[in-house]
């Protein structure tokens, strides 16, 4: 190979690298939609059994069964969860809806503090160091939402903050569906 | 019938985009003078009529004009002037006309500023400007038209989101988008420069009042939406690795590798490949940063589904833009001349050090932002977050920031590193110094601390003794050295502010992120706090009520130990009923070295008092202070002379390059 071809085909690498990128997402984003959601969906949470922050109690996959609930992935370092946080607080003291905490690769003490300052609407939080549980239920980033029903299988997942919309039109009625 | 001007005026703009986009590109492979001037006219009429249809839909919002969908679901009639016209531009569809609307400006800029530029390049540059102009009124046009009426109109709208209700918030975008869009020039220059067959120090010239423009307001952009996540979100926190702030931070790192990698190509004719290459992905990833920011999809893969039309047009056109202009770099770049050679420890070989380490940095980023995602749509899944850039972080941070304190001391060609070495024993000294009081205030611990400030205080050092190096300060008598710094090229003191700022940005950032002291406590009217060297006392807590919210209010008397008054903070928790959503508003007192940081949380669980968040963050407002200093670096280069006035189109040869001002 002359020098020159070799110089030709460099100046190609990035082209082949887009389109090889470009494929992929093509491929991955266009997809159809309806698998898109998890693989978990309609499957039963992941086993687990984690610590809870601050003496509170902790969060196992056996806690789970025999009603209908929430389970809120968060950190107390994600500005989404923030955002989100006042809905799910409104959620658990006005509607009374059960919900359940994992704390994100966050510390325990960092965790408490976003939850005192803010207020708590959990009614157990497990405390997720390591990320694996959130791994395991397939998050991709915080903060995400999972429907869970009486049987304890993850019924929906919502990915990024809660908006009133979010809540008012798909998470409520779906949680009065599941409830009946 | 104004929403309908606007909306005409944008159809009108498409139609002229197109003649922008076509003829004087055509124009210039027939050498057709007519038609190369087209896009002149093109370029002016564009901005005219993207202005119309911008002000049209601000006229609507400014009015409170309900029948205006996009109106109805961003804004309220009680909602302060100022985030009735902010309201324009936060939401997807008027950010984009507010996209189209910057591109136009620079368009016309272009047509009116360049007049030095040859007359086939400047068409071929006007010709891409076009085309990028056809591609977004297009999607406009299609998918995201915000002039939609609403029949029958309904009495209220839904309000803003009051956590963009923020004056912090308000300005960001435009700056934001004006380093987005003025990227688009660079990319233009670089394919026109591709058509041309030809990148000469000229080009490197050309190209460079662009990219600083890009670059000082995309730093700005940046630095703003910061500040407002620092002081709206209650926490703290200045940069959170979301994948929403990455997607700014991407354009801006390979910019600043654009920004430098030109420095060469115009003083060197050298690194002209890469260079266009640059300016190709620069311009990529700031498309990239516009769209999937809007687009939901990086919160949510689900967000293509909610719009499919719209998430495939997004991707079309970043396909285009991105597929085509590497697809002609692959097929043209081969004719560009390879320029001066030069030895690795040389000025040259400091900036393609800058940029392999600026590179791969955005690499990193792109990576982490978007790896997640992509795996996630094929059923993987992985987990991308602070810690992953918190860990990469410091590897490519500390070499970037050792060579860019050494870089401007290296002459051009060959370098002997011993000898800079020699020079740069007062910037150790110092540095050293610095490092001392930081070990002296802070103590050992954490020792990552102390090489942060060692960094900070090596580049803001080193930036200012190679300006004293030049203008050889206490060599020569005072007032000698005086007038060599008054000679100095505007160019040069503007790398020096602009190194200075990041310097001093890297101090904040260290400050905040490793001495950081919090506290969390329930607070009773009447109760005391002490934290770093205060005491807070906690007055009372008020009811009040704003235009569009209602608010609680404490109100915080702050005393040195020694009891002495220091001022008041009065930190908020607002209402907002429309949006149903409730805002903290963080209270701060700056001395400049430090902020003291305040807010209210909700009442505690017994009754008896709030909970209330304090910190005391060290040297956090030098992030925002240094940033500034490196935007003021970046407009001084562009008033640099030789950017400002005509310069020959070619340098005649025999102009020795030696007497060259060398930055």
């Amino acid at each position: 190979m002359s020098p020159h071809t070799k110089h030709r085909l460099l100046l190609l690498l990035p082209f082949t690298i887009f389109l090889v990128l470009a494929a992929y997402f093509a491929i991955g984003l266009t997809g159809d939609p309806s698998k898109l959601p998890s693989n978990m969906i309609n499957k039963p949470v992941p086993e687990f059994a984690l610590p809870g922050l601050d003496g509170g109690p902790g969060l196992a996959s056996t806690d789970l069964k025999g009603q209908v609930r929430l389970v809120n992935i968060f950190a107390s370092w994600c500005a989404p969860c923030r955002v989100e946080h006042p809905l799910l607080v409104r959620l658990a003291r006005e509607e009374g809806i059960t919900i359940h905490g994992i704390a994100y690769k966050d510390k325990p003490v960092d965790s408490q503090a976003f939850l005192d300052s803010l207020g708590n609407p959990y009614t157990s939080v497990g405390s997720d160091r390591d990320g694996r549980v959130g791994i395991n239920f397939g998050v991709y980033g915080v903060p995400e939402t999972y429907v869970i029903d009486k049987e304890g299988r993850i019924r929906y997942r919502h990915v990024g903050p809660l908006m009133a919309y979010d809540m008012d039109e798909v998470i409520l009625p779906m949680l009065r569906e599941l409830a009946k | 019938m104004i929403p309908e001007i606007g909306h005409y005026a944008l159809v009108l703009a498409l139609l002229l985009a197109i003649i922008q986009g076509t003829l004087p590109l055509a124009g210039a492979a027939r050498r057709n003078t007519a038609w190369m001037e087209a896009g002149r006219v093109a370029a002016f009429g564009q901005l005219a009529l993207v202005f119309i249809a911008f002000f049209a839909l601000m006229w609507a919002y400014v009015v409170s004009d309900f029948s205006v969908l996009n109106v109805v679901q961003n804004s309220h009639s009680q909602k302060p002037m100022l985030y009735k016209v902010a309201g324009v531009w936060g939401n997807h569809e008027g950010s984009m006309l507010l996209w189209v609307m910057m591109l136009g400006l620079f368009g016309a800029a272009v047509a009116g500023f360049g007049r030095n530029i040859p007359p086939t390049l400047k068409a071929r540059v006007l010709g891409v400007q076009g085309l990028i102009g056809v591609g977004f009124l297009l999607f406009i046009l299609a998918t995201s038209n915000p002039f939609i009426r609403v029949l029958p109109a309904p009495p209220d709208g839904n309000d803003l989101n009051p956590l963009l209700q923020d004056p912090g918030l308000a300005f960001h975008p435009p700056f934001l988008y004006l380093g987005y869009v003025g990227f688009s020039v660079a990319f233009s220059f670089a394919v026109g420069a591709l058509i041309e067959g030809r990148v000469d120090p000229a080009w490197g010239r050309w190209v460079r009042p662009w990219t600083l423009v890009a670059w000082a307001s995309l730093t700005l952009g940046i630095a703003m939406g910061s500040w407002w996540a620092y002081y709206e979100l209650g926490w703290g926190g200045w940069w959170y690795w979301d994948p929403v702030e990455n997607a700014s931070l991407m354009p801006w790192l390979a910019g600043t590798a654009l920004l430098h990698s030109a420095i060469v190509v115009e003083k060197r004719d050298a690194l002209k490949t890469w260079t266009i290459l640059l300016a190709i992905l620069t311009f990529s990833l700031s498309l990239m940063g516009t769209f999937l920011v809007r687009s939901g999809v990086l919160t949510s893969v689900h967000a293509f589904a909610v719009d499919p039309k719209r998430g495939v047009a997004i991707l079309a056109l970043l396909g285009l833009a991105t597929g085509g202009g590497l697809l002609l770099f692959a097929m043209r770049a081969h004719v560009l001349k390879v320029g001066g050679l030069f030895a690795p420890v040389s000025r040259e070989g400091a900036l393609v050090l800058n940029n392999l380490l600026l590179s791969v940095s955005t690499a990193v980023v792109l990576i982490g932002t978007l790896m997640p995602l992509v795996l996630d749509a094929f059923g993987h899944k992985i987990s991308v977050g602070a810690p992953y850039f918190n860990f990469i972080t410091p590897f490519l941070a500390i070499p970037l920031v050792l060579a860019m304190a050494l870089g401007p001391f290296l002459p051009w060609k060959r370098a002997d590193l011993a000898g800079v070495l020699g020079r740069l024993w007062v910037v150790a000294l110092f540095t050293l110094a610095a490092v001392m009081v930081a070990l002296w205030l802070q103590g050992v611990r954490p020792v990552m601390a102390l090489v942060g400030i060692g960094l900070a205080a090596w580049a803001f050092i080193g930036a200012f003794w190679e300006v004293a190096d030049r203008v050889r300060l206490f060599r020569i008598p005072l007032g000698e050295s005086l007038t060599r710094a008054g000679g100095l090229p505007r160019g040069a003191w503007g790398t020096a502010l602009a190194h200075a700022g990041m310097g001093i940005a890297i101090a904040g950032m260290i400050g905040t992120s490793f001495w950081l002291t919090e506290d969390v406590r329930v607070m009773a009217p009447g109760a005391k706090a002490t934290i770093a060297g205060y005491e807070l006392t906690l007055e009372k807590v008020e009811q009040g009520r704003g235009p569009n919210f209602t608010t609680e209010m404490g109100y915080f008397t702050v005393r040195t130990l020694n009891g002495d008054m220091v001022g008041t903070l009065t930190p908020e928790r607002r209402w907002y009923p429309v949006a149903r959503m409730p805002t903290t508003e963080a209270a701060i007192h700056t001395t400049f070295f430090a902020d003291l940081y305040a807010v209210l949380g909700e009442p505690s669980a017994d009754g008896r008092g709030w909970v209330v968040r304090l910190y005391h963050h060290p040297l956090v407002p030098w992030i925002w202070i240094g940033s500034l200093v490196m935007v003021a670096g970046g407009l001084l280069s562009l008033s640099d002379r030789r950017l400002r006035v005509g310069v020959p189109q070619r340098r005649t040869a025999s102009l020795p390059t030696a007497i060259q001002p060398a930055e």
